[in-house]
């Protein structure tokens, strides 16, 4: 049971969604421009750094539904996986890698971040707008993670669930509940 | 931070104070610690105090009971317990104050990693703080972000 009287039938951060609809809109949005609109990361690889960041503040929904995202992206959860347990040896691009350790430095802490970091990253073709969308995703998600859980919200474990909130977000974006 | 609330500015400005505090982030504990001290009749001491140890602080039981949540959403959202929540509650707490206080945790958590992930000038000025609190407290966040912001993403 969630720690307060959010509505019933949400699960994860909608429960909170619905409940304070004016802090809902902010937080949809900023979703919707890290994850969904047009960038030169494409969406899949971005939905890869919010599940892996999500997966390292092991929020259950947070990283299963970005993950159905990713995988809804990408044709299939088999990189999705390989991130989560071990990014260095999953089938992506040298440059989501160097992102990847920028994104798992941030969620420890920002401070965590070096300037061999970067510079490994700018080395793999990385822009500075590209390292910037890392560190701010890798950010958010240490909020939204938070959010879902310091709120004790419900987070079924039903996998046809978040298959659809995947084609949802896949489809149309962050600014429309999935349901 | 500033829309019409239970919680006053000044108290949510603490909250974020120190949970800025607890992720070590100078420039974001500095600025919502001069925000929350205008707020609060430029009462910097109390800050001090509040950043130092809540629990001996000048404070509502209720303020002090959404710090424990502060704290435990900032270390991670699991760490919340139904004992704090009810202990919160027997202080007074509504819904609504528990929920933004593990929403203003939990921003803060992504504001003081932004700020120290892009490894961004935080100038070591206290007069400089105290200036531009002083000025978010009496115009707000949206009014001083125009002064830096391009006009088309302020004028939202």
């Amino acid at each position: 049971m969630a720690h307060i009287a959010l509505p019933e039938g949400n699960p994860g951060i909608s429960g909170g969604f619905a409940f304070r609809p004016e802090t809902a809109t902010p937080m949809r949005e900023l979703a919707d421009i890290l994850l969904y609109q047009p960038g030169s990361l494409s969406p899949g690889e971005r939905e890869l750094i919010a599940t892996y960041v999500s997966s390292q503040n092991d929020c259950y929904f947070c990283q299963t539904s970005h993950g159905a995202a990713a995988a809804a992206y990408l044709g299939g959860d088999a990189v999705v996986k390989q991130v989560k347990a071990d990014f260095q040896t999953a089938s992506v691009t040298p440059k989501l890698k160097a992102l990847l350790t920028i994104a798992g430095k941030v969620q420890r802490g920002g401070k965590n971040v070096t300037g061999e970091d970067v510079a490994h990253a700018r080395n793999l073709g990385a822009t500075d707008v590209e390292i910037h969308d890392t560190v701010l995703i890798a950010a958010a998600f240490c909020m939204y993670n938070r959010y879902v859980d310091g709120l004790g919200t419900w987070q079924p474990h039903d996998q046809t669930m978040y298959a659809e909130m995947g084609k949802h977000l896949v489809e149309h974006g962050y600014l429309r509940p999935s349901r | 931070m500033r829309g019409p609330h239970t919680l006053s500015p000044g108290e949510r400005e603490l909250i974020a104070t120190y949970v800025s505090a607890l992720n070590e982030c100078y420039y974001c504990q500095t600025i919502h610690g001069a925000i929350a001290a205008a707020h609060l009749n430029g009462d910097e001491d109390l800050v001090k105090r509040v950043k130092a140890d809540f629990q001996q602080a000048d404070i509502s039981g209720k303020l002090k009971a959404l710090l424990v949540i502060a704290a435990k959403v900032q270390k991670g959202g699991k760490n919340v317990t139904g004992e704090d929540i009810s202990h919160a509650r027997s202080k007074g707490a509504t819904d609504l104050e528990i929920h933004d206080t593990v929403l203003i945790a939990a921003a803060f958590c992504m504001f003081n990693r932004y700020v120290d992930g892009l490894g961004t000038t935080q100038p070591r000025d206290e007069a400089l703080y105290r200036e531009r609190g002083k000025q978010v407290a009496r115009e707000g966040y949206i009014a001083v972000s125009k002064t830096y912001m391009p006009a088309k993403a302020a004028a939202r």
